[in-house]
């Protein structure tokens, strides 16, 4: 059964999740484009959720999605309804492709409704129990021939298969959040994955544009490997200021140091918050049962959780308050351990606060002007060269975190969860947008 | 008869800023003037230029599709909505495509020469940033044969038309120079909106003008033969303009000498249904650019300003040798060598142009009259050109649709 074939009847479970949302927007669009080359065919995507009004959303984001494709490729999707005498302007295309495209979609709440599929995209929520459980029902419905692609960012591929009793149909497929827009899929095989799955899987990569990075099956892959040890890195250096600055001043400093100082998309409280403290506090869990490493555990993140900050996003893609508190996604207050509210920041504490990180170097340009730069590197050299001539608290902070981060990045080389440092540079620069990999002759 | 049989006169310009992006205060998330507030902010930008606005006797608007672009016709029914003098006079809206501000010129002038009025306020006015560039493109669209053309045409239908006239014209007469006189085109616009406050372009601060506009094209994203610089942009704007009689001036308080001469006109109409003759050249734009010189009784070399419709960085070169100043196949030379910049031999589009100024379709013609008449009365700040006393004209010319519907218009300084 080639990957056309397969992408007849397609199920994601989980789909009205953020990851699942996102799966499902890129997966309808293939499919949609091989309706339109096929239009005698029969195309069913399946969308199965527990949450009945998450289905709602989803119906709306990916009606939304195909409009925007639509808008987007008119010019050559005139030429694909070309034949259709009845549509005349832009406008009317726009509206069909939009229609055809919702033709696709069958929502529900049954897992039984997958029964047909053979290609199954799993991306419920990170706890090995549910997914196992999944799994075994999946496999009783399903065909033997149909092949399971897993958003797991930390559970290793080869436990999940053989607890699940996959023999081989399971592959790991790490989207990044969101993934219509996250160029990175890390690809994780486990020994007994099918030759036939890792084909498909690369084929349908291409298809999606997607950069795919292999990890090797060991828990929290590269990926997480990295984000899980790099926040903990955070959260230590949070434990060593806080006596200093008190708990949300040094939150505030290594969020605004990780952000500004080392160049990234969003500081490393605002990453965490985004992702959902929740959702890092059991990728710790998992990563340090299969590892059997105790040190990956923080009491920073249980002590958040205990008092009911989980961070996330609300359903619309807005940010929930976290490590800090957000207005229209702008950090506006940071959460006082002590007190168990948010102190909120003013223009005063800030200044003060900023005087005692210190300037940024000369000629700073932040994570969003040097995106498009075409001088990128030059000027990420001099910007690092600056630092180190620098003797402030920012720049010292800063660059110890870029050497930890560096020995992170090495350690997952060394011990084979990334088959090389190109590998673990293009997971961080793709999927987690950073302008430079870890592994660099900045530091 | 002679061509005009009484003189007319244009006076009391005024242009609003043309809106879209590009412009510092444009924000396409945020609500934004509607269509009645562009008309009121010109029309009364003329009006208040004169003394007595209750002299004025009739009022015309060019508009090209506001019905599509903001749901809204009948927009005669705004004169009164300016300024109570126009409350039970005859008020009219023509529509030609892109060169709706132009019909409203000579309509407001035919008017004049009826007898029937002594003043006359003109406006034009286009309001289309209220819907995404591909929905506009179809809007756009109708300036073309519906059904005879639109099925089969390209998404971005009149970007495209304009893209095979600049293919066959690359072919003809010469790949790298063509790209690189549309590039220059590009940068003349530029460099004049910038000096220009009311210009969409009046921001833009690259500092590399000619290599993006060297752009290669993307056939797959847009046209074969034109990027999008090469393009008008998507603009709200409106202008207007007083036309007046003899008489009409004196009724109105306004002096000769802030008033300038209509010298000659010419309406000329290709049929839409037809394909153009020559991808080249713009055949209908030539023709009525020799019949308002015949009957100005002038040649190109009188002119000390010109206006020409570039809403394509090709249709400026073709218009550039409609208009007499380059033999066919020359113009791409013509503006290589900078001889329509503000200090060439025919300072063209001086305020920005379609590509610098902004292209609210239906206010375009009046616009460039508005121009034209601000830079033969000396009143073009920082655009302002020489005018040299020996040659006292200025010309605008103005197009809709592929060369199908083109007003010519002939200005002169009074003396």
């Amino acid at each position: 059964m080639n990957l056309d074939e397969r992408l007849q009847d397609v199920s994601v479970i989980g789909a009205a999740g953020k990851m699942g949302s996102g799966i499902a927007a890129l997966i309808s669009q293939e499919m949609l484009r091989l309706k339109l080359e096929n239009p005698e065919k029969i195309y069913r995507l399946n969308l199965i959720d527990v949450n009945m009004s998450g289905l709602d959303g989803l119906r709306d984001y990916l009606r939304s999605q195909f409009l925007r494709t639509a808008e987007k490729t008119i010019v050559v999707l005139r030429k694909k309804y070309k034949d259709r005498a009845d549509l005349v302007e832009n406008a009317e295309i726009v509206d069909a492709y939009v229609n055809d495209g919702m033709k696709l979609l069958n929502f529900s709440t049954d897992l039984l409704t997958a029964k047909n599929s053979h290609l199954v995209f799993e991306a419920i929520i990170e706890d090995e129990k549910t997914k196992i459980k999944t799994y075994k029902a999946l496999k009783k419905l399903v065909s033997k021939e149909t092949f399971f692609l897993t958003n797991t960012s930390s559970i290793p591929i080869g436990y999940l298969d053989e607890k699940s009793g996959l023999d081989g149909r399971l592959i790991g497929y790490h989207f990044y959040n969101p993934p219509v827009v996250q160029k990175l899929v890390e690809v994780i095989c486990a020994p007994q994955t099918k030759e036939e799955l890792k084909g498909l899987a690369s084929e349908l990569g291409r298809r999606l544009r997607k950069t795919l990075v292999p990890a090797n099956d060991i828990s929290g892959f590269i990926g997480n490997g990295h984000f899980m040890r790099d926040g903990l890195f955070a959260l230590d250096e949070v434990l060593r200021l806080k006596g200093k600055y008190k708990f949300y001043g040094a939150i505030y400093i290594m969020n605004r140091v990780s952000q500004d100082f080392l160049l990234r998309p969003m500081g490393i409280f605002q990453l965490i918050d985004y992702v959902g403290i929740d959702v890092f506090q059991c990728i710790l869990k998992v990563m340090r049962t299969h590892l059997k490493d105790k040190t990956l555990k923080h009491k920073l993140i249980d002590k958040m959780i205990k008092a009911g900050i989980r961070g996330g996003q609300y359903s619309d893609g807005s940010q929930k308050d976290g490590f800090l508190k957000y207005d229209k996604n702008r950090p506006v207050g940071i959460y006082d351990l002590k007190n168990g509210e948010y102190f909120m920041i003013t223009d005063e504490w800030k200044n003060k606060i900023d005087k005692q990180i210190g300037p940024l170097p000369e000629g700073f340009a932040p994570w969003k002007a040097l995106l498009g730069d075409k001088n990128k590197d030059e000027k990420l050299k001099n910007h690092f060269r600056t630092l180190k001539q620098m003797n402030t608290m920012g720049a010292e902070l800063a660059l110890k975190y870029l050497k930890r981060t560096k020995e992170i990045a090495e350690s997952l080389v060394k011990q084979k969860v990334a088959n090389s440092a190109d590998d673990v540079n293009a997971v961080l620069t793709n999927g987690f947008y950073w302008l430079y990999g870890p592994i660099n002759e900045y530091v | 008869m002679a061509f005009l049989r009484k003189k007319i006169y244009a006076c009391a310009g005024y242009n609003t800023v043309a809106l879209g992006t590009g412009r510092k205060e444009f924000n396409p998330k945020k609500p934004r003037p509607g269509i009645e507030h562009y008309i009121k902010e010109a029309g009364l930008g003329a009006i208040e230029q004169i003394r007595n606005p209750e002299n004025i006797d009739e009022g015309v608007i060019g508009n090209f599709i506001a019905e599509r672009f903001c749901r809204q016709g009948n927009l005669g029914g705004f004169f009164p909505f300016v300024h109570p003098t126009f409350q039970y006079k005859p008020c009219i809206r023509v529509e030609g495509a892109c060169d709706s501000g132009g019909l409203a010129l000579v309509t407001s002038v035919k008017t004049i020469l009826s007898d029937l009025a002594d003043v006359v306020l003109c406006i034009g006015v286009e309001v289309q940033n209220t819907v995404k560039a591909l929905y506009g493109a179809d809007y756009l669209a109708a300036a073309g044969w519906y059904s005879g053309e639109r099925k089969d045409g390209h998404a971005y239908f009149f970007p495209d038309k304009f893209s095979e006239r600049a293919g066959a014209y690359m072919k003809k007469f010469g790949e790298l120079k063509t790209r690189e006189a549309m590039a220059q085109w590009y940068v003349n616009a530029i460099e004049n909106a910038r000096k220009n406050p009311k210009a969409q372009e009046y921001h833009n601060n690259n500092p590399d003008l000619f290599n993006t506009a060297m752009t290669k094209p993307d056939p797959n994203t847009f046209c074969e033969f034109l990027n999008v610089y090469d393009c008008s942009k998507v603009s709200d704007g409106a202008s207007a303009l007083i036309f007046a009689s003899e008489e009409g001036l004196k009724k109105i308080g306004v002096d000769k000498k802030d008033a300038v001469e209509i010298v000659a006109f010419a309406q000329v109409q290709d049929n839409i249904t037809t394909p153009p003759p020559d991808l080249t050249k713009l055949t209908t734009c030539e023709v009525a650019a020799r019949r308002a010189y015949e009957r100005a009784g002038i040649k190109p070399e009188d002119l000390s300003v010109l206006e020409v419709h570039d809403c394509f960085t090709i249709a400026g070169i073709m218009a550039i040798e409609a208009a007499g100043f380059a033999g066919h196949g020359e113009g791409a030379d013509f503006v290589r060598e900078g001889k329509t910049r503000s200090d060439g031999i025919i300072p063209t589009n001086t305020t920005g142009g379609l590509i610098g100024y902004g292209h609210p379709t239906g206010a375009t013609g009046v616009r460039q009259a508005v121009d034209i008449v601000h830079q033969l009365l000396g009143k073009a700040g920082d655009c302002q050109v020489k005018i040299d006393p020996k040659r006292p004209y200025g010309m605008l010319s103005s197009m809709g649709g592929n060369d199908k519907t083109v007003v010519v218009m002939i200005f002169k300084k009074s003396e």
